[in-house]
């Protein structure tokens, strides 16, 4: 028997697909995406800044892309991963510390963690609204 | 052979990859950088959104805009960089494949970075 036969017939330890999911489970794993979207939503942010050096014709362009139906929907979709991706990461501060492990407090902090960040998303995108 | 070291001269070894901690607290490092100046990210964005380009070159001709500007780039890329190696590695297994998206992680957070540093700056040295 060769030493793949041997690895193939190992049994498998149980994955995350065979347990409920729970909300704390679910918001590492949004964590974790919320921090990828964030990886690439750079593109945006370097493209804008690069855009801006390039002069006010390129700039206009790249601002009305941004400025469109689309564009925004990405935008709030970017501002809610923002957010979310940092108070969870204040979430993960507090558990640095040692604090916020009890079933209670591990539970508060994770709905605090989603209601923040879509509160805070909304009043920001009005916040930008009211002052334009 | 059984192992005859203690744990702390494994501890003092800093494991296998001889890195102990420093992944992780570089992590957290640039998570406390980024908070203050993400906060500040998200207020420039807000107070520019929707300006002319004389008026946003202008606000980023500010030497301490473009300061923190430029440190919001460098934190931030730096901490998508360590966070994206982590997802690499959970998830990636065949070793020629892993090598290459981990090479391509530091690219791109390079070009993003060096990228958006270069174009702060243009602006702000006026041109």
């Amino acid at each position: 028997m060769s030493n793949a036969d041997i690895k193939s017939n190992r049994p498998l330890s149980p994955h995350i697909q065979i347990f409920k999911p729970i909300l704390t489970m679910v918001m590492s794993i949004v964590h974790r995406i919320t921090g990828a979207a964030l990886y690439f939503g750079t593109v945006l942010v370097a493209w804008w800044l690069i855009a801006a050096a390039s002069g006010p014709a390129y700039f206009d362009f790249v601002n009305e892309i941004y400025g469109s139906f689309l564009g925004r929907l990405i935008l709030f979709g970017f501002t809610w991963a923002l957010v979310h991706h940092m108070l969870g990461g204040i979430r993960h501060f507090i558990w640095d510390m040692g604090y916020g492990f009890g079933p209670q407090a591990r539970e508060w902090l994770v709905r605090a963690n989603l209601a923040g960040s879509i509160v805070i998303t909304i009043l920001l995108w009005i916040i930008g609204y009211a002052v334009r | 052979m059984s192992d005859m070291r203690t744990p702390l001269a494994k501890v003092r070894g800093l494991g296998s990859a001889k890195e102990g901690t420093e992944h992780f607290w570089r992590q957290r490092l640039s998570a406390v950088a980024n908070v203050f100046l993400i906060t500040f990210f998200v207020i420039f964005i807000i107070a520019t959104q929707g300006a002319s380009h004389a008026e946003l070159t202008s606000a980023l001709s500010n030497p301490v805009v473009a300061i923190l500007m430029a440190l919001t780039v460098a934190s931030a890329v730096y901490h998508m960089k360590l966070g994206m190696q982590v997802i690499i590695e959970d998830y990636v297994h065949g070793e020629g494949l892993k090598y290459v998206t981990l090479i391509a992680n530091t690219f791109f957070c390079a070009l993003i970075g060096f990228g958006s540093v270069f174009a702060i700056l243009k602006i702000s040295f006026g041109g």
